[in-house]
Parts: structure tokens; sequence; C-alpha cells
């Protein structure tokens, strides 16, 4: 691949951020409050009319120091914090932490809260990646899809409900176990959902992911090779999309993975370019599938008796500095918890990986030579969400 | 309180003038524009409220995405300081008569984020708030009674005599920041 | 390959610059020392095959006067990790940036930067990332200080009783002054 000819970057954002006319281009400020870029996130665009020259994204905008509040919290007290990380898959990063600091106290967590915590995130995985395809589509431009997905999605959220009490932010999962039990009829609820689920997936397919202006508009655009992505850090559906086919569910298992058949859609360039926008949405809804299978072999194993905490505690004091790292696949990707123990109760240091955090240093090196307009769809296929990025 | 303008139907009968504040105000609050200003987790509930299930578009309420075109603000979300600033530019370009709501109990006034160093207590350090909406985050049907409190604001608004004329200052508890 | 084995290869090529490994609470990590990282990086991506840097943390201990930045490796092909730990003063830290040999390292890098000021020379664009471009300070020292207002936006919200009290004094005197005959 021929080298692009950028000067050094010191001198370009030099240029390009203190003046406003860079040999006859615009720099526009796209965003932080705009219908498109997911989440208060702002890009710098230097123009030269619709093509871009340069996109540069500027973040923090919803940083609201997460990291720093893990300090004072206990560990128990900090799970409410952990929804807020990723507030649209927020079952994942509960069970993150719950998972590193189970590693901390060398706690084992009963089957049936396994199953309960797999339950939970799978269905939180489809509600996730509705509404990435979702907004994905009425990005492009296409909003019929988007009222479909929230539909879907009301469903899942009077699941989630039902299960734990709140629609959003859950606080579901505990140190060492879940926070409720699945309530009665509940498996029987599950089942028709996914009945019912599995049909509107086909009929999406039929609606968005195959038609045919969706995939002149997203095929070969902005085609990620493997190595690239790697080296950048991408993450889930984005690095699968590429053609790496790593799952921490199937490489690194955790929880009860091991006994669950599912397969790990990786992209071909069924339609364009390996690695391009439209399979990174194609993956995400052959995900989505993916999930229904994981969801109905849970409902089908789950065991009978209800032990929902393992032994914990009362209250969770451990030695300064021991270390725990936590990994594990959220609807985004690797999302990964690193835990140092403070003296006493609370943490001393808590550092929070997200797949967004790094797709966003992509962005720059991948939009040059796009036009605006491709620079939406790009941000929508990589589905980064603001709070992921500014913790 | 009354929180349906039926009372105010007695003086329909007895000035002209209130009779023509209701109709216009009866067309005005059955089209409030509302600015796409999520943030944060309750953009994703606001969100929700406009969809399939909890529809305000029933309500004659649609997003709009500049500021320039709506007449009320629902700040959705964790207001940072990064971001306070293009909060109060964005409530700055729209025209008046406009209206606040601060949806969520980060907007109203931090939230959980207490101990947060770079997030703003509140968006009505900024920009004068009409109508608060509690929860974290709200659910849509909160956030639907929300926006009939303001229609019901818009409703008691006078046009032509002296009581609460539209568009003046509103007494508000927190704004400190000078421009 | 477990972490012994790689520290051996490490060891093998470095010398005596490699310490041992730490021992283990749940996972061992090596400290290395701050000057070879670039070197020692690279040769962990290109001869043992660690193509992905995960993390990149900064953790500040004040009672030892140190700044460790933690650097958590990944290779996908081989499917094992590592963890090395640079110990730096925590008066003035600076580390040469990695950058050059995993390109996820730019942000990661510029976020420690802006939060713990951890300067990493070489790094092509380090400039603030999460906080206002003039924030004084770093927030996530522990002997950080919240500033009193930003852009005069003050940090502190008054109690909403006082609040209240306040407003109906204001109001209570505009009804007042509107009663007087002007």
């Amino acid at each position: 691949m021929k080298p692009l000819e950028v000067p050094t970057m010191e001198m370009e954002n030099k240029e390009v951020l203190r003046r406003i006319e860079v040999g006859g281009d615009m720099l526009l400020n796209m965003g932080p409050q705009h219908p498109s870029t997911h989440g208060v996130i702002n890009f710098l665009v230097q123009t030269d009319g619709e093509v871009m020259k340069r996109a540069i994204p500027e973040v923090g905008y919803l940083h609201r120091s997460i990291e720093k509040i893990g300090e004072r919290c206990t560990y128990n007290g900090f799970m409410p914090y952990t929804d807020r990380v990723d507030y649209i898959a927020a079952m994942f990063a509960n069970q993150g932490w719950a998972m590193a600091v189970e590693r901390l106290l060398g706690v084992q967590v009963p089957k049936y809260a396994e199953y309960c915590r797999i339950i939970a995130c799978e269905l939180n995985r489809i509600s996730s990646h509705l509404i990435s395809v979702g907004t994905m589509s009425m990005d492009i431009g296409a909003v019929t899809p988007f009222p479909y997905a929230l539909r879907e999605r009301e469903f899942i959220n009077d699941l989630l409900e039902e299960l734990c009490g709140a629609r959003l932010t859950y606080n579901y999962m505990r140190i060492g176990g879940v926070a409720f039990e699945l309530p009665s009829g509940y498996v029987e609820k599950v089942g028709t959902f996914l009945d019912h689920f599995e049909k509107i997936l086909d009929e999406f397919n039929r609606l968005i992911t195959y038609n045919e202006i969706f995939i002149k508009r997203l095929a070969k655009l902005a085609p990620i090779p493997a190595q690239m992505a790697i080296d950048y850090c991408l993450v889930g559906p984005n690095l699968r999309a590429s053609g790496v086919n790593f799952d921490v569910r199937k490489q690194v298992p955790y929880s009860i993975y091991p006994e669950l058949h599912f397969d790990v859609p990786v992209g071909r360039g069924e339609v364009g370019v390996t690695g391009d926008s439209w399979d990174r949405f194609w993956c995400r809804v052959e995900e989505m599938r993916q999930s229904c299978r994981i969801l109905r072999q849970c409902l089908a194993q789950i065991p009978a008796d209800a032990q929902i905490m393992g032994k914990v505690p009362r209250k969770i004091k451990l030695a300064e500095g021991q270390e725990a790292y936590s990994r594990i696949e959220s609807a985004r990707g690797d999302l990964q918890y690193y835990v140092v123990a403070g003296p006493g109760e609370n943490a001393h240091r808590v550092k929070i990986r997200t797949g967004s955090f790094t797709a966003m240093g992509i962005i720059d090196a991948l939009s040059r030579g796009l036009m605006i307009a491709d620079l939406v769809a790009l941000i929508a296929s990589l589905d980064v969400v603001a709070p992921e990025i500014d913790r | 309180m009354a929180n349906n303008y039926q009372g105010d139907f007695g003086s329909v009968i007895t000035s002209r003038t209130s009779f023509i504040d209701e109709i216009i105000n009866l067309a005005r609050k059955s089209s409030i524009f509302y600015l796409l200003f999520g943030l944060a987790c309750c953009g994703i509930e606001l969100m929700q409220t406009g969809g399939p299930r909890a529809d305000i578009d029933r309500f004659g309420s649609v997003p709009r995405a500049t500021p320039r075109q709506s007449d009320l603000m629902i700040v959705a979300g964790t207001l940072t300081y990064k971001m306070a600033e293009r909060c109060r530019l964005l409530y700055e370009q729209m025209a008046e008569p406009k209206y606040v709501i601060s949806m969520g109990s980060c907007a109203s006034c931090g939230g959980l984020f207490q101990y947060a160093y770079s997030v703003c207590k509140g968006v009505d350090k900024l920009v004068p708030v009409d109508i608060y909406v509690p929860g974290c985050p709200p659910r849509p049907e909160a956030l639907t009674e929300g926006l009939m409190r303001v229609q019901d604001k818009i409703i008691r608004e006078r046009w032509f005599s002296d009581r609460q004329k539209v568009g003046q200052p509103k007494p508000s508890l927190g704004v400190d920041y000078q421009v | 390959m477990t972490f012994e084995e790689i520290r051996e290869k490490l060891a093998a090529k470095f010398g005596e610059r490699i310490g041992a490994l730490a021992p283990a609470n749940k996972d061992s990590w090596l400290v290395v020392p701050a000057a070879d990282i670039v070197e020692i990086c690279r040769f962990m991506k290109d001869e043992l095959a660690f193509d992905c840097l995960m993390n990149l943390s900064a953790i500040d201990w004040p009672k030892r006067n140190q700044i460790e930045v933690v650097y958590h490796l990944w290779s996908y092909s081989k499917l094992h990790s590592f963890i090395l730990k640079v110990q730096l003063d925590r008066a003035k830290p600076e580390v040469a940036s990695v950058e050059p040999v995993w390109k996820a390292a730019d942000w990661l890098e510029r976020e420690q930067y802006d939060l713990l000021g951890v300067n990493f020379t070489g790094h092509p664009d380090l400039r603030r990332i999460m906080m206002p471009d003039d924030w004084v300070g770093h927030p996530l020292l522990k002997d950080y200080k919240e500033q009193a207002s930003w852009h005069n936006i003050s940090t502190t919200r008054e109690n909403s009783l006082e609040a209240y009290v306040r407003l109906d004094e204001f109001l209570k005197k505009a009804a007042e002054k509107k009663e007087q005959p002007s």
C-alpha cells in the first residue's frame, strides 16, 4: 500500500486547529450536538467542499470521571457507575466489574447465577445491536428500520424490567452473583419473545440489510484490513468484520460459555471488500441471531436450584497492591477492567478499556478522501458510543 | 394547583382577549418542537419516548436537530464543563419564546456524579429551567408528563393582559453563569 | 507460552536489564527499566508475536513516590498475554512513547498524559483529550484539588433548601415592589 503523503502531525494540527482557511479549505465542526454522531463527539473536519482532507475526532464531552469515583466507592457501591460506562449494553459492564473483583477475592459464582448473567447479557446484546443497526440505517437515510428496532427493543426492555426493575441502567449483578432470581414464568416469556424475534430478523434482512441502495451506499466504504485493525486494537464486531476470527467467548472463555454452542460471524466481503462498512453491519445482525441461539440453550439448561450469590464477605477489604484483569465480550467488543486494590474498602485504581475508545483512533487515518456523508456512515458502522470513549 | 385549563374556561366568558390567548396557546402547545440534546443515558430514553410505544409525536412534538427551529430544549443527560459552553450557545440560538426541560437527575443537580471533577452540577447553572423531570433515567411516561406540564405552562400564558406575560425572564434556582 | 517462558526469552535477549517476575497475586508482571521500553516492546511485537497493545494505564503511588505505567499485551496468533510495568519518578514522570510500535498507543497515551501527567516523549500529538484544553492540573493524581470555578461556572452547588428560601425572598420583594405606589 502506498504510504500517505501527509506532513507531520504537529505541523498539521497547528495549521488545522489554529487557522480557519488552510489553502482554501473549510474547517467545520461536526458536533458535539449532532443527530448523527453517536453521542457527544466532535469532529474537526477540514474539507474542500464535500470531500474531506482530514477528520480529527475530539472527545471528552461526556467525561464523567468514573475512574476517579472508583477510587472513592466501595467495590459493591461502584456497580451503578459501571452501568453508565456503556449504558446501551450495561449488563456487560456490570459483569466485567463483578468478574474482576471476584478474581481478586477468589469467589466462585454459583451455576444458576451464571445462567442468569448470561441470559441478561445476551438479551442486552440483542438490544444493543438493535440500537446500533437502527441508528446506522437512520444515519444513512433509511428512517424506517429505526422504529422497527425501537419497537423490538421495547419488548426486551419489558423483559429486563421484570428481571431487575430498570429499563436502561440495570445494576443487576453483584460481586459474587446476581441480585434477583428469575421471576416465575420468565422462561416461557423469553421463549415467546425469541419465537417472535427470529421472524423479525428475517424481515429486517429483507427490509434493509440486502437492500440494493443500502449495499451501494456501504459496500467498499472504508475497508479496514485485518493487520490495521489489530494494530489499532479494534475489537468486537469491527475486528471480526475485517476477517479476524476472535471472540473472547470462544478463545478466552469465561462463565458458562464453554458449555454453549454458537457460531461467530466473521466478515467475508460478501457484497464488497472484507472489512468494509457493510460487513460490520452484517456482523451485528448475524450476532443477534446467534444470541437467540445462545438464549434458547440457556433457557433449556438452567439449573433448578435458585442460588443467586456465592460466599462473599459482607465488607470487602483487600490488601493494597493486588491486581486483577477481566475481559468480556461486550456488544462493542472486548471490555476490559484493570483493578488495583487499595488498602481498605475501595480500589486504588480502576481502568476500563473499552472498544469504542480505540476505535476512535482509527477514524483519522481512514477519513482521508471520504465525503462527509461517508464519515457519518463510517462512525455508525464502527458503533462508537460516547460514554465508552469518555467514561 | 390547576393543571387542567378547564378552570380557565371561566375567563373565556368574561374576557374576549383571553379567548384569543387560548386559541393561540392551543396551537402553540400542540406543536412543540424539541431540540435533540441527548447527551447520555437519558438520551436513549428520549429516543424511546419518541419511538413507537410512548410516542410524543401524538402530542405534536417532533425532534429537530437545530436550535433555530425548536421551542423546547430537553437537556437529557450529564452536562460536563466541556459541553456546558456549547449548551449555553445552543440555548441562545433558540428563538423566543423557549422552554427548557431538565431531564433526569444528572441534568437537574449533577445526579450520581457529585464527586466528579468534570461534571457541571445541574444545567440550571447555565440556562433557566422550566420543568425538572426526576429519574435515572426517567421512564418515557415520566418524560411525557414533563412535556404535558410544559403544555400547561404554555396554555396559561397571556399575550394581551398583564398576568404572566410571555417571554418575561423567569426567576431560576441557580443561574450563575456570567456571559 | 506461559509467563515464565516469555520472561526467559526476554532475559536471553536483554540480559540483566530484565528483573524477575513479580510474586504472583493473581497475574504476575515484569518490571522493566524505562529507558529500554521501546526496544523491549519492539522485540515482543516482532519475535514473540504480541501484535496488540490491549491496555495502557498509569497508576499513582504517592507513598512510594512513583507513577507506574502498565502495559497489557496480547497476541492474536498465539493467544497469550503479558504484563509489563515501568516505574517512573512521581515529580517528573517521563517515558518514551510506544506509538511507533503499536498505533493503538496513540490515544491510550494521550489519555494517561491528560489524567495523570505522564509525559510520553516522542509522541506525535501529545495534548489533552478528556479535559478541556485549558484545564489546570491532572485530575487522577491522588493529591488533585478541584478548582473553584472554570470559565465562570462554579463547581459546587448550593443546598436546594437554601436556594428555595432565597428564591422565596426574591419573589416576595418583587411582589412588594410592585404593590408600592411608584
